[in-house]
């Protein structure tokens, strides 16, 4: 591959912490290679910045190969960046040429409270798993694996859903920080599987009740969120979503909801 | 002190059978009253906790992730073995067991290795009761690959994303268990040391990673799963964030470091492509199926790979191992890669780097697919086409990955490949209850060194991790805690607690008051350049001992020149990764000198000195038979213990792939 050198002024958010007014700090970086990671951009502005005595700049990433969902940036307006289907980890600097400028943000959510710079905290994910995103099964229970057989299609559909990495990037993109593409893809994986079904009703007003609780915001079919997961998780799962919910309240009785 | 692997008596079949139905049992009643503290959230992390929590015991689980579900068993992507026969092709627990202990060169623990196999069938029953979306087929049963250096097809998989299945499986499980209040859990979070109370594991020092402030846990036993060393190497497969501190502080907390060598290095990895690279990218092993590897048979050839002609390519796994071709295992592929790039044959930018090519395959399947639709006289074009959707239904995930990373199209050109540092056999030393030589500390999943001796096949880590966590430690924790339950928490304003954390507190005033010139990253870069110069594919006894003596210098340079900027009580990713750095650098030093010992080679562990002519691995049974297991003597100062292997059932010879 055919490579160049670039150099790019960066406008980053700045926070020192949960309570400290954040505000974007302007910086230059020299000699970055097209065939950088995004991320390796950020490690050359860090050393840049310890070899200033200065503090670098916080973000969250761990894999780098984009199935951790650790790194979460909002690059030039955009989670994850510019490419279709991507983390930004996976975002490599071939995209960007010399002298261009990009702006860099953290999720914006108020369910997602920012710690320092870039990082922020999406506990609030785990605890809607907590409410009910599993199967209760404990160890040592289970029958043979084959004693089940699962339609292929069903399974597929399943697994796609179940691709969800937790990133975030769904909160991020959508204008009212909706969490349904998230929740949703956790209830669809379940709700598609025989092993699912004993709870699959209560599940999804559990979820959904976290998800109120934690005060993500209302979906109102705009599309960010498909449009911007870099797993492509599909719309038609909040729709899933609606019916599972829908069918627990009016069947509330046998639910206890 | 003699190290007793506590390897039940009697047939092989039956050790683990009789060991489950004798061992001590904690009642309901009192398991409520016994803490445990997990370390780590990947595979035997979750699964232990979440296992243990069902159980009845009140749970402390940690992670430095901001979440369980991020530890890096996430990133496995080829599968989990298990020895369940569904394909009718002839497997059963003892070939499992065989091909392991083979596959591992003979320097695995046979009783450890066939409780492995035995529980691999339940591990597949389990994840699909959770929920766990595994491959099938169209009459819906599962669906199984085949996978390296086995003859059966036994691997489960979820597309290229078998570990994120899996881990997610049990994520939920434990975060069912931290609803219900069984599991209390702790993100965000670093272990900082082992408080040990009359020579026992009691505790840990915890570091809170947002707030920076120190914690202390009581528990009536330790767990430690926190994963591999690979990062030794600075460039490896692993997170950035995968670090040996935990093992390594309970090492000097009295724990035995296992084989610290053995290391894999796995072929078919995403080339460096610069000095600003962070971290290699895997191309799954499955790859090797349909791809050839190939370098061009004229030293310094720079004409692109297409422009090369089938006769000028040298297609050096077919030709030195016919019989295995491209399958050679991991071991043998990489370093046959390196001898050709050493010899000056490599490729691309760096020239250190092989083609993996699907021209052929691409081609093959286009002619299998045009047939199929009765098009017998396609083109070349058209078959191409036919052949590349074929392809791209098997491995189009990963082709995608390679295309982000590097800008090529591996459908048109040779993908450009070359071996890195991916898992480490070596480990914490553990006894058959997966206990080290600390009472009350275990080691599970990749910390500890048990079950793959001296190479790890393909598809078996996982399962692994999920056996220790699923299915082993529920036992031998009752086993060892019935004789606890009288114990009562202990107060951890204890005396040990007390100057377990003012040890803790002071390294970490030591780290921020050195305000040196050199940033942590400069430092473990230094440390990766030496491992994987001196200590990596191959080594020698020249390298090695030169080795030491440069991470001797790099550690006391380190000890006077790091800088770290920031804060100590703030979130400080810097300091966190300061201290994983140190840790490495005396880890390193230990491997060189565990490599340095073992005058043999074996499995991932080349010693160019003991190589047969034709320059394959030559191991000494007679000499090296045996587990080498390290004491903490104090700085630099190590003892080494040997736990002789023994093997009453399988006969080890010399493996052969020609």
């Amino acid at each position: 591959m055919e490579h160049n050198t670039m150099n790019l002024t960066l406008k980053v958010w700045r926070q020192k912490n949960n309570k400290a007014k954040g505000g974007f700090e302007t910086f230059n970086v020299k000699n970055i290679s097209s065939e950088m990671s995004f991320l390796e951009m950020f490690d050359v502005l860090n050393e840049q910045l310890v070899a200033e005595n200065k503090e670098p700049v916080a973000f969250d990433h761990d894999c780098r190969e984009g199935i951790c969902g650790a790194c979460s940036m909002y690059i030039n307006g955009r989670a994850h960046g510019p490419w279709h289907h991507n983390t930004t980890c996976q975002l490599h600097m071939r995209e960007y040429k010399d002298g261009d400028t990009i702006v860099v943000e953290p999720w914006r959510a108020d369910s997602f409270p920012v710690i320092k710079d870039l990082v922020v905290d999406r506990s609030a994910f785990d605890r809607i798993i907590q409410a009910g995103g599993y199967i209760s099964v404990n160890t040592g229970n289970a029958v043979d694996a084959n004693s089940l057989p699962i339609d292929k299609q069903k399974a597929d559909e399943s697994f796609a859903a179940a691709t969800c990495i937790g990133c975030g990037a769904c909160v991020a993109a959508c204008p009212n920080t909706s969490a349904m593409l998230f929740v949703s893809a956790k209830v669809s994986h379940l709700a598609l599987l025989p092993q699912g079904e004993p709870e699959r009703q209560l599940r999804a007003v559990k979820m959904v009740e976290q998800m109120d609780t934690e005060g993500f915001g209302s979906c109102t079919n705009i599309g960010a969120c498909e449009a911007e997961c870099p797993k492509g998780i599909s719309l038609e799962n909040i729709a899933r979503l609606n019916r599972e919910y829908i069918s627990a309240i009016m069947d509330g009785d046998s639910t206890g909801v | 002190m003699p190290l007793n692997s506590k390897i039940p008596a009697g047939p092989l079949e039956s050790k683990w059978k009789t060991y489950k139905s004798t061992c001590k049992l904690v009642n309901p009643a009192n398991k409520r009253q016994l803490e445990i503290i997990v370390i780590g959230t990947g595979l035997a992390g979750a699964s232990a906790a979440a296992s243990l929590g069902e159980m009845g015991y009140k749970v402390k689980a940690f992670c430095f992730q901001d979440s369980p579900r991020r530890a890096h068993s996430i990133a496995a992507q080829g599968g989990i073995n298990a020895a369940k026969n569904y394909q009718n092709d002839g497997d059963s627990t003892y070939r499992l067991f065989y091909d392991t202990v083979k596959g591992g060169d003979y320097r695995a623990r046979e009783g450890n290795v066939y409780r492995l196999a035995e529980v691999s069938a339940s591990i597949i029953d389990q994840c699909v009761a959770q929920g766990v979306p595994f491959a099938r087929e169209y009459g819906g049963l599962l669906s199984n690959r085949s996978f390296g250096g086995t003859q059966v097809q036994r691997t489960f998989y979820a597309a290229g994303q078998t570990g994120q299945q899996l881990l997610i499986g049990a994520y939920q499980a434990l975060e069912r268990q931290v609803a219900l209040g069984n599991v209390e859990m702790f993100s965000r979070h670093e272990m900082m040391e082992v408080v040990k109370i009359d020579g026992v594991a009691r505790g840990i020092i915890a570091r809170n990673l947002v707030t920076g402030e120190l914690e202390r846990h009581f528990g009536h036993a330790v767990l430690l799963c926190s994963g591999g060393y690979g990062n030794v190497f600075y460039l490896s497969t692993n997170a950035m964030g995968s670090n040996v501190s935990a093992a390594w502080k309970a090492h000097k907390q009295g724990a035995f470091f296992g084989n610290p060598c053995f290391t894999q290095i796995h072929p078919t990895c995403i080339p460096v492509s610069g000095d600003h690279q962070s971290k290699l990218t895997l191309m799954s092993e499955s790859l090797r199926n349909d791809g050839r590897i190939w370098v061009p048979k004229q030293k310094g050839d720079n004409r692109k790979a297409t422009d090369i002609p089938e006769e000028e390519r040298d297609y050096y796994l077919e030709r030195r191992y016919p019989a295995f071709g491209n399958l050679v295992p991991r071991d043998v592929a990489s370093r046959a890669a390196k001898e050709r790039c050493d010899e000056g044959y490599g490729v691309g930018a760096s020239k250190m780097a092989v083609y993996l090519d699907f021209a052929a395959a691409i081609m093959r399947y286009g002619k299998i697919e045009a047939n199929k639709q009765g098009q017998h006289n396609a083109d070349a074009a058209a078959i191409r086409t036919l052949g590349e959707a074929v392809v791209k239904e098997k491995y189009g995930n990963l082709f995608e990955m390679y295309e982000k990373i590097t800008g090529e199209d591996p459908y048109k050109v040779p993908m450009r490949i070359y071996p890195a540092v991916h898992y480490t056999m070596g480990g914490l030393w553990v006894d058959y209850e997966l206990m080290t030589t600390v009472p009350g500390l275990y080691a599970l999943g990749e910390a500890n060194f048990s079950d793959h001796g001296a190479n790890r096949l393909g598809a078996s880590a996982l399962m692994q991790g999920l056996a220790d966590g699923y299915f082993v430690i529920p036992y031998t924790m009752g086993n060892n805690l019935a004789d606890d339950i009288r114990t009562k928490a202990i107060p951890t304003d204890h005396a040990a607690f007390v100057a377990a954390e003012k040890e803790v507190s002071d390294r970490i005033n030591e780290l921020m008051g050195i305000k040196g010139n050199t940033s942590v990253e400069a430092f473990h870069k230094k440390l990766g350049k030496i491992m994987w110069e001196k200590c990596g594919m191959a080594r020698n006894a020249k390298g090695l001992t030169e080795a030491i003596a440069e991470i001797q210098a790099l550690k006391k340079e380190f000890w006077s020149d790091v800088r770290i900027p920031g804060d100590i009580n703030e979130f400080n990713p810097e300091l966190d990764k300061a201290g994983r750095v140190a840790d490495f650098i005396e880890l390193g030093e230990l491997m060189c000198k565990d490599a340095l010992n073992r005058n043999e080679s074996c499995g991932g562990h080349f010693r160019e000195e003991y190589q047969t002519p034709d320059g394959e691995a030559m191991r000494q049974d007679d000499l090296y038979s045996y587990v080498a297991a390290w004491e903490y003597k104090g700085d630099s100062q190590e003892e080494l213990h040997k736990e002789e292997l023994i093997f009453d059932v399988v006969h080890p010879s010399q493996r052969s792939y020609k």
